[in-house]
């Protein structure tokens, strides 16, 4: 009685992680074998490593998701350091949080204001006497609104590390002579290892496939792997390379993974 | 020399805030403005809010959207609890890593897999793509994040008020509904809020899978936008914004009046002693 009670009950989560988690990524890497005519065949991933036009795209996407990731962590350092030590650091962060509730595209589709002929960065350029810049389409401008979107995400982590430092680390620094510069560079950094690890999981795995940010800031220069994957998938309807881009996608996903996870053992010898 | 590093400090983080809100308020302040593009304030005029909810098109999406968020994360919060429960249950413990890690997948995934990869099995089931697939792709990218909100507080909670309950001939389903649902709560709260704010963000999955016809608010943001600047977005961006500081307010609300439900009944269990 009480085991089919429990059967009942565990049911749909378990329908749940065989239809929705295992099974989609089992389709991806299943059809990634096929061709546009239908057909098994290798042909997908002997093009995608022969060809130039999808390594440089490889190269140019990871590229890009490590300089997105790199400038959110030397904008969300400080930031989380600073606000660690501020009197009402809840309130703060909250603040921080709040841009991460509006709708992502409302954010973008700011930027495209922002970064226009006549919009205000160019305003301000002109204020300072500079010459008026073509700012949006470019790699450049890709980068700067990925790096806004991304900064809120790589703050959080990099603070819930930093308040889980004991003071008395801090203070026994001091003590023993380290100036302000050897205890964050001795103590903090190290200590906030983890919270920068999942920072960079957080922020560099979906750089690798902003496919919308791309489309609207970085207009059709910029091509990532997930532009590729939208392209295929939604575009020339070529669902075999697609996937086989996909596959490739959740490898370099893994692989980031595997880099930034703290093994626990480490961690506690 | 600390004094001065502090104000340096305070200098940057205000800069950092700027930078964070200037798009933002940028982006409500032209909703205001007359005129027709995001480049020079002509007065204030309410017409693009008149022209948003007279916009019956946008309506109709909008009101599609709440739809999906509601109905997606009422399924995914019983159904992540019930998978938090499964998780809590295991008894090895190399079987909860594995089931906790396949749970995350689809959390650290890209969201162009997730979309391919359902759009995929949509078709391959072939259930038609709009609002049903959309539903259940929400469902299913939200349930991961209700289980991770739901299980510390099952970890957190003492066997021996299980046990307790069992002794005393409670059954199965009393000491669930009685004992543990209550525990659990907070946490259960906080995953419906999650999966609401997921379905409302989300843009990538909903694209691949929505076919023709069906439309949530980001897919048609996204498409206007490529079309460019039309002030009725920053108006939709003014209402948006104001209905997540609403979230945000009644979510912190629940956290607060829960966290200090806890502290009272930690004192009173230690005036108790």
């Amino acid at each position: 009685m009480r085991r089919s009670f429990k059967t009942m009950f565990y049911t749909p989560y378990m329908l749940w992680l065989v239809l929705f988690v295992i099974s989609p990524v089992a389709l991806i890497v299943y059809y990634s074998f096929f061709n546009i005519h239908h057909q098994f065949t290798f042909s997908n991933y002997q093009e995608f490593f022969s060809s130039g036009t999808y390594l440089t795209m490889t190269a140019n996407s990871v590229l890009y998701a490590f300089l997105i990731t790199l400038f959110s962590i030397l904008i969300s350092y400080p930031m989380a350091l600073v606000i660690s030590k501020l009197k009402h650091r809840d309130l703060w962060i909250l603040l921080v949080i709040l841009p991460t509730w509006i709708n992502l595209l409302l954010k973008a589709y700011a930027f495209i204001g922002l970064l226009s002929h006549d919009g205000l960065v160019n305003n301000i350029f002109q204020f300072f006497g500079l010459p008026v810049q073509h700012m949006l389409f470019t790699d450049a401008s890709f980068i700067l609104v990925a790096a806004y979107i991304q900064i809120p995400f790589m703050i959080l982590p990099i603070y819930n590390s930093m308040t889980d430092i004991s003071e008395s680390y801090i203070k026994a620094s001091r003590d023993l002579g380290a100036t302000n510069w050897q205890t964050l560079t001795k103590i903090i950094i190290p200590l906030t290892m983890p919270g920068i690890k999942s920072g960079i999981q957080i922020v560099f795995i979906p750089s690798l496939s902003l496919f919308m940010l791309s489309r609207l800031i970085g207009g059709n220069k910029v091509i990532t792997l997930g532009t590729a994957v939208e392209e295929h998938f939604l575009t020339t309807m070529n669902w075999g390379m697609g996937s086989t881009i996909g596959v490739v996608l959740i490898i370099s996903m893994v692989i980031v993974m595997l880099l930034t996870t703290t093994k626990r053992n480490r961690r506690r010898s | 020399m600390a004094n001065r590093s502090s104000k340096l400090g305070r200098l940057y983080i205000i800069i950092v805030f700027l930078l964070l809100y200037i798009p933002i308020v940028y982006l409500i302040l032209y909703s205001f403005s007359k005129g027709t593009t995001m480049t020079n304030f002509n007065g204030f005029t309410l017409t693009h809010y008149g022209e948003l909810f007279a916009d019956k098109r946008m309506l109709a999406i909008f009101l599609d959207t709440i739809l999906i968020a509601l109905l997606s994360s009422t399924f995914s919060t019983i159904i992540g609890t019930m998978g938090a429960l499964a998780v809590n249950n295991t008894k090895r413990r190399h079987q909860r890593e594995t089931l906790l890690s396949l749970n995350n997948i689809l959390l650290v995934s890209p969201d162009v897999i997730i979309g391919a990869s359902f759009l995929i099995f949509f078709t391959a089931l072939k259930v038609p793509l709009g609002f049903w697939s959309v539903l259940l792709s929400h469902i299913a990218f939200e349930i991961p994040i209700v289980l991770l909100m739901v299980l510390p507080r099952l970890d957190e909670m003492s066997p021996s008020l299980i046990n307790a309950a069992n002794d005393l001939g409670a059954t199965t389903g009393q000491t669930l509904s009685r004992i543990v649902l209550p525990v659990i709560q907070p946490g259960i709260i906080a995953g419906f809020f999650m999966a609401i704010t997921y379905s409302l963000d989300d843009f990538a999955v909903t694209f691949f899978v929505t076919g023709n016809g069906f439309s949530t608010l980001s897919v048609e943001i996204y498409s206007r936008a490529r079309q460019g600047i039309s002030l009725e977005i920053n108006a939709l961006a003014g209402i948006m914004f104001i209905f997540s500081l609403i979230l945000v307010v009644v979510y912190y609300f629940i956290e607060n009046h829960n966290a200090s439900k806890l502290k009272k009944q930690d004192k009173l269990e230690v005036t108790g002693k």
